[in-house]
């Protein structure tokens, strides 16, 4: 990365961090990060659970004092202008946070008035919010009765009341489900269209890849990688390509079939006798071309052929030599996107 | 709070000013305001909390305690009902702590703490809305006393009862939040309030006149504010001296609030 100046990280940047640590007792939850939010832009923070994203956004946010390092948000201190940073930054944590009791309409207008605006702002921006994010019918209904979904779409609007520079999404779509996963995502890329520079920490390579341009991968509260998507891809090594064949007895002479090609620079085929299916590991759409041609000339009957991301796991592989430190959930790598045959 | 104004790192901070606290506490009031119209359960022990003591205390100990002050049930009446309104003030401001943890095992705390407010706010909102609550609790006991037979002789005394027990439960209030924001959850909050509060309630004079307790009770009951307060309720309501007791209950109120407020809003201030 290259940073115009290394002190203020520049004219462009809208969140600084300097050699950022915090420790409790022995344990190191952030040791000495460095990052940049250029404004306007999404950065991802990847990581595994532990990796320190959640007491990054905390200092972040003024909830959390750093033990050692500088960090600044719209050019305010997050040490000695924690009110006046307060008020450019919006936080959607990991879990949800308004008030279940309440109804959608009441948790917008008291944020709106604990952030000075006056009882007719307050009200005209709870109404206006609750419009965008399609939650005017569930308005009067208590948030204990919304969806996880619509949950998250009023954590999300609460978040915007207060026009915020910079918006920090904590995991924002972790224990949701696919669909639901797909709404924030949608909401999140329609903010960051108003212009808000948006800090998000996820756990997963798919949703890091779906909103952010630029990646910081931290691992034990260290910054492990940092760099443009499309670099960070071309590093991990791109995409898996997963073929079934109708018959499961198929799956090993195929393997051996395709290490046997000599395919320039292709990795060895994984053969997943659970699932009846074989992954690839592929570089460029020139290796990708060439594994579906064979697959295909072989003549067989194939279920389906899908790519998959790397999962945060394979990226960490790739990246760091090791595993993600912490367990992983059992949620599969990644989409699958159908590929013509 | 004025250490954080003198502190260097905030120098360059603008300081929040009074309106704008009164319009952030104005917003959380209204919060757990709207808390009550989802969940009028939460009213009950406000509601029958009055009933059942009085009724319990007159016609269970009403007929020998009164017999024992040279009177009958009646005459126990007018002593206990100026003691039931001290005791509540307490009982109540144990409901400013659970709430509390409740709300922060919640991340609406999180937020809250995110935004552009005084975190003292959050605190001072708590406090009146218990308050309010304490204020409708008296109210209740008040009908149940007359039902009993309470004779209210001095409506000035009553009025300046209720606001001096308003200002001893505020006090009191504090020690609950800073039990709340320390201790883990909800059931510690109450488990810890019941171990404090069952011996300052009955080592008091509230239910019976200390006089045949034993010397060392008697040191305890004396200086105890419970006592105090109730003793200055019973000066005020029915008559007798009060300035002694008035002066020790306001100073027990001063001396509580001093300790535990900064330390309630400092906890509160650095909790993670």
């Amino acid at each position: 990365m290259t940073r115009m100046d290394d002190e203020s990280g520049g004219a462009g940047s809208a969140v600084t961090v300097r050699g950022l640590a915090k420790h409790y007792g022995g344990t190191r939850a952030l040791d000495g990060v460095d990052l940049d939010v250029r404004e306007g832009t999404v950065m991802g923070v990847l990581g595994p659970n532990g990796a320190g994203k959640t007491t990054l956004v905390r200092i972040l946010s003024t909830l959390l004092a750093p033990d050692a390092g500088r960090a600044t948000v719209a050019g305010y201190d997050v040490v000695r202008q924690p009110r006046q940073l307060r008020r450019v930054i919006g936080l959607t944590g990991q879990y949800a946070s308004v008030d279940e009791k309440l109804p959608g309409w009441e948790n917008l207008y008291m944020i709106g008035r604990l952030l000075d605006l006056s009882r007719r702002d307050a009200r005209a921006r709870a109404d206006e919010l609750l419009e965008r994010f399609s939650l005017t019918e569930a308005a009067r209904r208590p948030a204990s009765t919304y969806s996880g979904g619509m949950r998250r779409r009023l954590d999300l609007a609460a978040s915007m009341i207060g026009r915020p520079a910079v918006l920090y999404l904590d995991e924002p779509t972790t224990g949701l489900d696919p669909r639901t996963r797909n709404e924030v995502w949608d909401e999140v890329k329609a903010m960051v269209g108003d212009g808000v520079t948006v800090l998000l920490t996820t756990q997963y390579m798919e949703e890091a890849e779906r909103l952010a341009s630029e990646l910081t991968v931290i691992d034990r509260g260290r910054v492990v990688a940092g760099g443009r998507i499309e670099e960070l891809k071309a590093r991990v090594g791109g995409r898996a390509l997963r073929v079934r064949p109708a018959d499961p007895a198929e799956l090993r002479p195929l393997a051996a079939m395709l290490d046997e090609l000599g395919i320039t620079g292709l990795a060895t085929a994984a053969v997943d006798p659970v699932d009846g299916s074989l992954a690839v590991p592929v570089l460029s759409d020139e290796q990708l071309t060439a594994v579906v041609g064979a697959v295909t000339a072989r003549g067989i009957t194939i279920a389906s052929i899908t790519t998959e991301l790397p999962s945060l796991d394979e990226v960490f592989l790739s990246l760091t030599g090791h595993r993600a430190s912490a367990p992983q959930d059992a949620r599969p790598a990644g989409t699958r996107e159908e590929v013509a045959v | 709070m004025s250490a954080t104004v003198t502190s260097p790192d905030h120098r360059s901070d603008p300081r929040i000013t009074l309106r704008a606290h009164l319009r952030h506490t104005g917003a959380l009031v209204r919060r757990n305001l709207l808390w009550i119209r989802q969940d009028p359960e939460s009213m009950f022990d406000v509601l029958l909390m009055p009933v059942v003591f009085t009724l319990l205390f007159v016609y269970v100990f009403g007929g020998s305690i009164g017999q024992a002050l040279g009177g009958g049930q009646h005459r126990y009446v007018q002593y206990v009902i100026p003691g039931m309104l001290a005791m509540m003030s307490m009982t109540l401001s144990q409901g400013v702590g659970t709430g509390f943890s409740q709300d922060f095992n919640s991340g609406v705390m999180d937020r809250f703490r995110s935004l552009p407010i005084g975190r003292g706010s959050v605190l001072v909102a708590k406090i009146a809305v218990e308050l309010g609550r304490m204020l409708f609790a008296t109210a209740v006991l008040m009908v149940v006393a007359v039902l009993v037979g309470f004779d209210i002789g001095n409506w000035p005394g009553l009025l300046a009862t209720v606001g001096l027990s308003a200002v001893f439960a505020s006090s009191v209030m504090w020690v609950f939040l800073t039990l709340g924001v320390v201790l883990k959850n909800a059931q510690s909050v109450q488990a810890m309030g019941f171990l404090v509060l069952f011996p300052l309630q009955f080592g008091s004079s509230i239910f019976a006149p200390p006089n045949s307790m034993p010397g060392w009770l008697r040191h305890f009951t004396d200086y105890n504010p419970l006592s105090t307060l109730a003793n200055t309720a019973r000066g005020l309501m029915t008559g007798g001296p009060v300035a002694h007791d008035l002066w020790m209950t306001l100073g027990w109120s001063a001396a509580i609030t001093a300790v535990t407020a900064p330390v309630a809003i400092h906890k509160f201030r650095t909790k993670t």
